[in-house]
């Protein structure tokens, strides 16, 4: 009898009890005997060159190691797409954020010390601030134009649809930064020993790191490695960030022949790392009279910061996702994201998606108002179904689970319903607040966008030790997502073994191979895929070898045995293959954007307080088509808290700006929701297999930071007859919308 | 020097008074399961236990902790013998990413064991001083509340003093 199926049950945490009591070692916990702390010199003004560095001559220096630009054995560029951000400034400084220098010493307080004793001086430039400014090209901060990178879509004949149209509804929609806000900072450490420079940390993507690093020393990957430690949070901001601190703390201990730490505390790391990009969308929008879409013309524009860094990236997906999960025949989307003289932004869970998505869906309402049809009605004739045709020419075939989720969600949330008892609530004057009710429907592509897949070649593999154990052997890092546990499950499944046999090897990159990052919602679907097939290979030799899979541990030792003969284990290891029917055209970016797309909707059922403009989330219902939930404890428990950032993002989360830097880098005046700010949610998972996917999963990552925002703005609109084209909706905002006049 | 007992144990520091408690305890105890998160008070990821109040060690300088009982969230339980409270986080998704998990359990302890009611409302009140970025609340708050039911006699934990 072969073992009970692990996937599609919820298999406990891997490292629960360890992170359950205290046990788990995050860096900042390590014991790393003789390391120094090291700490950052920033510019501190947002434009300018570098005139001269002095030291105050009265602190102790020849206790601290100093390094600069001058002391970086390879290149002096922070490896990524682009190889323009410097890991030292070194000449002109182009955000306030830049690192300039680095100081590491045997005391934490003296280290901090030593870095107010360090004055930069500049010869200011001036610096570009603002999306607007950047687009105006007053001053030239990058190329002639200031664009980080353009993108245009197209499909069928746009001016063509606009004729058809008996409708053209225009919008304009904006979205700010978003901050991870994960509990624990950035933390690295770094060594060197035997030739071999180790750096461990709190991390995403331990290959992105090596290949940082190799370009930075100058050094091959023998040389170099990159172990993850236990890591509290990412949601995108540990994608890039940590190969620049890699850097620093590398630099550091190789100058201090000593380990050195880097351990960032919650301002400088709200401050200087990277952010969502904001975004400002136009939507321009032709329908026939009975709410069919016929033209979709688009315009994004994104702020990038002051390096390209994952900006291409980020637009792209965002590019991707603007027309929304609905069919046009006539689309035109024209996409740029800009440089400014701030911090660049970067990796945020949905990646450039929620920004585009926001002005999809809330579009629905200005739409709605202009025909008279509800926004129900108009999502429900356009939605994508099997055969749909998206922007850019992919056809959709299977696992579209977009109407399902959206019928649910209105079942469920009971919407129909409440939209006419909240309109009788609204009109009694006596009653405290105003309640509404709003709607979104969101599709996210699982895993890199286009060709991403095939350029990154991700490998992983599972290994069979003498001795009997199992290991899965794959770089994609457990950042509270539950890796491990779904590695483990879909391993085990694939053997037809028990998933307690079944071990997870920690992301070292000195024994696991390339496959690729942990983002893009692609760590179940692409990485899940090749630990499957990697399994099934171990599972094919352990049948030649035995005729069958071994039934008990004391089987499985002596399978393992004959298996392996003399070497230590048996190494199974695959690499992503293309599935043939999946067809991109980078060049003109027509064909299959995604192998595969999720579709979640939400409602959001609010109510204001009439007197302080205070909104009251009630319910949050969402369904969410993933394909399978490998572990539907752990997927619920990422929807849940995807929706939630995405309730912060679209409420209370703002970080301002001023003089090029994030004023309220504090957890203190940057507020993100507590257990009284979240709602009671209802989630439903829908399972509509994906034929490629392993056990037939697509991604849920991001998926559930789209929905929340668009939802919540036109659940505002309902209660207050206000539509709010930006977040957050503040009582500030609110009440600003409520002085003026009701919506045209 | 300073005397307190911490998980139990006599301890003593001899250092600066003003030390923070929760470098006390990471550097000179190494008990390093209350994090930093955010070093003002606002997250609560160093929560711990003083006289079995819920406190942010972050705040508080190892002076004010002299004669008194702290408690760490290395106190509750062990990987191989969790305690009902963190057996219930593990079943119910209670810990994510698990950074903000050894202050969660320290303050919903403190509130199952003074008394505090286990429902939706007490339970989100009693945490509301303890930020996650992972969950979005609903799984910590199903853990506490399923801890609680499953305990017939939550007063069997230690009440902390008037």
């Amino acid at each position: 009898m072969a073992a009970m199926a692990s996937v599609g049950t919820s298999a406990l945490r891997r490292e629960g009890p360890e992170k359950l009591t205290g046990r788990a070692l995050y860096l900042d916990d390590l014991d790393v005997p003789g390391a120094w702390h090291g700490v950052t010199v920033r510019a501190g003004v947002p434009r300018g060159r570098i005139k001269s560095v002095s030291f105050d001559p009265s602190f102790p220096w020849k206790e601290c190691v100093v390094v600069t630009a001058k002391d970086i054995p390879g290149k002096n560029v922070v490896t990524l797409i682009e190889p323009d951000q410097p890991l030292l400034a070194d000449g002109e400084v182009r955000h306030r954020e830049e690192p300039i220098l680095l100081i590491a010493h045997p005391d934490r307080a003296k280290a901090y010390e030593a870095r107010s004793r360090v004055t930069v001086e500049y010869e200011p430039l001036p610096p570009v601030l603002s999306l607007e400014d950047s687009l105006s090209v007053k001053e030239k901060i990058f190329k002639d134009d200031n664009v980080f990178k353009s993108f245009l879509i197209e499909k069928g004949d746009l001016k063509g649809g606009f004729a058809l149209a008996d409708f053209v509804v225009e919008g304009e929609y904006r979205v700010p930064h978003q901050e991870q806000a994960y509990i624990e900072n950035n933390a690295m450490a770094a060594w060197e020993k035997d030739g071999v420079l180790t750096v461990t940390g709190s991390l995403q993507c331990p290959y992105y790191v090596v290949k940082a690093l190799k370009v930075l020393l100058g050094r091959d990957e023998s040389k170099v490695r990159v172990i993850q430690t236990v890591t509290g949070g990412g949601f995108g901001g540990k994608e890039e960030y940590p190969s620049m601190i890699a850097g620093h703390a590398a630099l550091l201990a190789l100058k201090a022949k000593r380990p050195v730490k880097i351990v960032y505390d919650r301002h400088e790391d709200m401050a200087a790392t990277t952010k969502r990009h904001p975004a400002v969308v136009r939507h321009r929008t032709g329908l026939t009279k009975d709410g069919r879409l016929v033209a979709q013309d688009v315009d994004v524009v994104m702020d990038g910061g002051a390096y390209a860094t994952l900006s291409a990236v980020v637009l792209s997906r965002g590019t991707l996702h603007a027309t929304g999960p609905y069919e046009c025949p006539n689309v035109r989307v024209r996409a740029r994201a800009v440089a400014t003289n701030t911090p660049p932004n970067g990796a945020f869970r949905g990646f450039g998606a929620p920004q585009t998505l926001f002005a999809a869906e809330l579009h629905w309402e200005r739409i709605s108002r202009a025909l008279g049809l509800d926004a129900l009605t108009l999502r429900r004739r356009n939605l994508y179904r099997e055969g749909s045709v998206t922007a850019t020419g992919q056809v959709l075939r299977e696992s579209i689970g977009a109407s399902e989720c959206l019928d649910l969600v209105v079942k469920r949330s009971d919407y129909e319903k409440k939209r006419k008892d909240y309109d009788l609530w609204n009109a009694d004057p006596a009653k405290p607040t105003w309640r509404g009710i709003g709607l979104s429907v969101c599709h996210h592509g699982a895993g890199f966008t286009g060709s991403g897949e095939v350029y990154l070649a991700s490998r992983a593999a599972v290994a069979l030790t003498r001795d009997g154990r199992i290991l899965v052997l794959a770089a994609s890092t457990e950042i509270g997502q539950g890796t491990n546990t779904i590695f483990a499950q879909m391993a085990a499944d694939a053997l037809g073994v028990p998933s307690d046999w079944v071990e997870v090897e920690t992301p070292d990159t000195h024994k696991v191979p390339d496959s690729g990052p942990t983002v893009a919602s692609r760590t179940t679907m692409v990485v899940g895929g090749l630990v499957r097939r990697a399994a099934l290979e171990l599972k094919a030799a352990l049948d030649a070898e035995g005729g069958r899979v071994p039934k008990t541990r004391a089987d499985l030792k002596k399978s393992a045995a004959a298996l392996c003969g003399r070497e230590p284990l048996r190494r199974f290891e695959v690499r992503y293959e293309k599935p043939p029917e999946i067809v991109w055209d980078e060049g003109t970016y027509r064909g299959d954007a995604y192998g595969v797309y999720s579709y979640a909707a939400f409602a959001a059922d609010l109510e204001i307080d009439r007197a302080t403009g205070e909104v009251r989330v009630r319910k949050a219902t969402t369904a969410q088509d993933i394909g399978r939930a490998v572990n539907p404890r752990l997927a619920e428990g990422q929807i849940i808290g995807g929706c939630a950032q995405g309730l912060g993002w679209a409420l209370l989360e703002e970080p301002v700006y001023k003089d090029g830097v994030m004023a309220n880098a504090q957890l203190t005046n940057y507020v993100i929701p507590t257990s009284l700010d979240a709602p009671p949610f209802d989630v439903t998972i829908v399972e509509r297999p994906y034929s490629r996917g392993p056990f037939g999963a697509k991604g849920v990552g991001e998926l559930p930071m789209d929905v929340p925002a668009p939802a919540v703005a036109a659940a505002v609109r309902h209660a207050t007859g206000r539509l709010i084209a930006t977040i957050p909706q503040t009582p500030e905002r609110i009440l600003a919308a409520l002085a003026g006049p009701e919506d045209a | 020097m300073i005397k307190l007992r911490v998980n139990g144990k006599p301890r003593m520091f001899r250092g600066a008074p003003f030390k923070r408690l929760l470098d006390v305890l990471r550097e000179d105890f190494r008990l390093t399961g209350a994090k930093e998160g955010c070093g003002e008070g606002e997250c609560g990821a160093c929560t711990v236990l003083l006289d079995g109040e819920p406190v942010n060690a972050c705040l508080i300088p190892v002076c004010q902790a002299a004669g008194r009982r702290v408690e760490t969230v290395e106190a509750l339980g062990t990987p191989e013998k969790l305690s009902k409270l963190q057996a219930s986080f593990l079943e119910r998704g209670g810990a994510q990413c698990g950074i903000c998990t050894p202050g969660m359990l320290v303050a919903a302890r403190a509130h199952l064991a003074s008394g505090g009611r286990p429902d939706d409302a007490s339970v989100r009140e009693a945490l509301a001083g303890n930020l996650c970025r992972c969950t979005g609340y609903q799984h910590i708050v199903e853990s506490v509340l399923a801890a609680a039911k499953g305990a017939k006699k939550p007063a069997k934990a230690k009440r902390p003093r008037a």
